[in-house]
């Protein structure tokens, strides 16, 4: 073999090398990409009501007690004070997702996952929570409760 | 053997024509454990292995009664544990099961990173191994939803968010694992899919892998052994710690059985994404330590939410353990590492130590 007679060879072999490189890489992608794009879930459209009327009616709730409702597709808390007023709050913990309940005798809203604490106007006062719970405003029309979304 | 070849029989003459026994055999004999004062730990291994094959014929059988969705798991388990003939047995003994792999899984660990059997060449048995603890504990969170229950919903609630928090990619993360933005039935099915398919095939890969390392490279001789001039003396495999093996396996079954029947796995309520979280709520005992840490962390360091310390610490502390063959230089060449012996026992005592607090502290204080 000459030097003359390698030199061809060698570029067609690049050329064949680079082809079937990149089909491959071309193959792996096109099936990866449906794959990943099927693991991801699809976003289902969140109720996007700002407003709920609740199940309960407001004499159901006694003073110094809370009641969880849904509030879309989340957990909501609706609590009615020692003093009498009713005050509502989403009931997702914001230290890591568990839903918080009313605790009596401490007159708090308390995590039980992690022992998180918020007074009865949503503020983290001990534990882990890092932030404020949501407020929700309530409106009591008649024997009906309407939760909404602050603006 | 006093005349070299064994005897064998004619069906096995006809299977080594055409399946090739005798390079089996002769790679059976070959195997030899060395004999010393620490080969006691080399049957934490065998016994780890043993443990995953009674999970994986326990959770093939639990799989013909079950029913992977929020309506119908929890029910479908309450028919298996008071209906079907030895339900509760084989649920019980897959959740204990569960329970003794990770313990004997942790020891085999440890006793492998105090006794630096990660050292070289023996680096990448050391990240399989790592590479398959991460697996089982996928494996213990994946399957502690499936019975959909009350502590499982809310465990799973805060496990994804933790994954959810860890700044950059968490967000997408957390709905990739949950299959949309909250735990829902959606996330059960992914879950079930993930315990009863893509764990255990990945598991399978790596446990190949690891165990081809281990015979590539044999039993590794501790360095404190190696200095004092090596193991006195060598045991056959077969047939002498293949029966030793044999009798750990047994006492495990035996210990299996009897936790089995005296503490049936429990169900618990059913979970209802509308009621507050229960108290008492607790992790399995082998993220009890991660749990208890996540409750002593203030809500902020330097200005960083207390949670995403926490997650980070200990994802870099996952990173640290699998770099240690690379890390531990000292044991690569040859020299005693002190360092790496204490670091070992400062995480088992961290481990300890939180794991102790989670169990003791009062959850509602």
């Amino acid at each position: 073999m000459t030097e003359h007679a390698l030199e061809p060879d060698e570029s067609r072999r690049g050329f064949i090398n680079w082809f079937l490189g990149t089909s491959a890489v071309a193959f792996v992608l096109s099936v990866f990409y449906p794959v990943a794009s099927y693991l991801v879930p699809p976003i289902v459209g969140e109720s996007t009501a700002g407003t709920v009327t609740l199940p309960i009616k407001p004499d159901d709730v006694k003073p110094n007690t809370g009641q969880i409702f849904k509030f879309g597709s989340r957990p909501g808390i609706l609590i009615r004070t020692s003093a009498g007023d009713l005050r509502a709050f989403s009931a997702v913990c914001t230290h890591l997702n568990c839903t918080v309940q009313y605790r009596s005798d401490l007159s708090e809203i308390w995590c039980a996952c992690h022992n998180g604490h918020y007074d009865l106007n949503g503020k983290n006062v001990a534990g882990p929570p890092p932030r404020p719970l949501d407020t929700f405003v309530v409106n009591v029309r008649g024997a009906q409760i309407v939760v909404s979304k602050s603006a | 053997m006093e005349s070299g070849e064994p005897r064998h029989g004619r069906l096995w003459t006809w299977l080594d024509q055409r399946v090739g026994l005798k390079e089996l055999e002769k790679l059976a004999r070959k195997k030899e454990i060395p004999v010393h004062r620490h080969s006691i730990w080399y049957y934490l291994g065998g016994m780890t292995l043993f443990l995953f094959i009674i999970q994986v014929s326990t959770g093939i059988l639990l799989l013909l009664y079950y029913r992977p969705s929020a309506e119908e798991a929890f029910e479908s388990i309450q028919f298996l544990m008071a209906e079907v003939q030895f339900g509760w047995l084989i649920r019980s003994i897959h959740s204990w099961a569960a329970n003794l792999m990770i313990l004997t899984l942790f020891v085999h660990l440890f006793s492998v990173l105090l006794l630096k059997a990660y050292r070289p060449p023996r680096e990448i048995t050391w990240f399989s191994g790592v590479a398959l603890l991460g697996l089982a504990l996928g494996f213990g969170f994946t399957g502690y939803l499936l019975p959909w229950n009350e502590l499982a919903y809310f465990a799973t609630k805060v496990g994804t968010e933790i994954t959810s928090a860890v700044p950059g990619i968490g967000g997408f993360a957390g709905r990739l694992l949950r299959g949309g933005d909250e735990v829902t039935g959606a996330t059960l099915t992914r879950f079930y899919g993930i315990h009863v398919a893509i764990l255990p095939a990945t598991a399978v890969a790596l446990l190949g892998l690891h165990l081809y390392l281990v015979q590539r490279h044999g039993m590794s001789v501790p360095p404190g052994v190696e200095r004092e001039g090596g193991a006195a003396r060598v045991m056959p495999f077969v047939p002498n710690f293949l029966l030793r093996d044999i009798v750990g396996w047994l006492s495990a079954l035996a210990i299996l059985a009897a936790l089995a029947a005296y503490f049936p796995a429990e169900l618990g309520k059913k979970a209802d994404p509308f009621l507050p979280a229960p108290a008492g709520i607790k992790p399995e005992w082998y993220f009890m330590f991660m749990f208890q840490t996540l409750k002593y962390l203030p809500s902020h360091i330097l200005g960083i939410e207390g949670e995403i310390v926490g997650i980070l610490g200990f994802g870099l502390g996952g990173l640290f353990l699998l770099l240690i063959p690379v890390l531990d230089r000292r044991t690569a060449r040859g020299q005693p590492s002190r360092l790496f012996t204490w670091i070992g026992i400062a995480i088992i005592l961290f481990m300890v130590l939180f794991t102790v607090l989670g169990y003791m502290a009062s959850a509602t204080k």
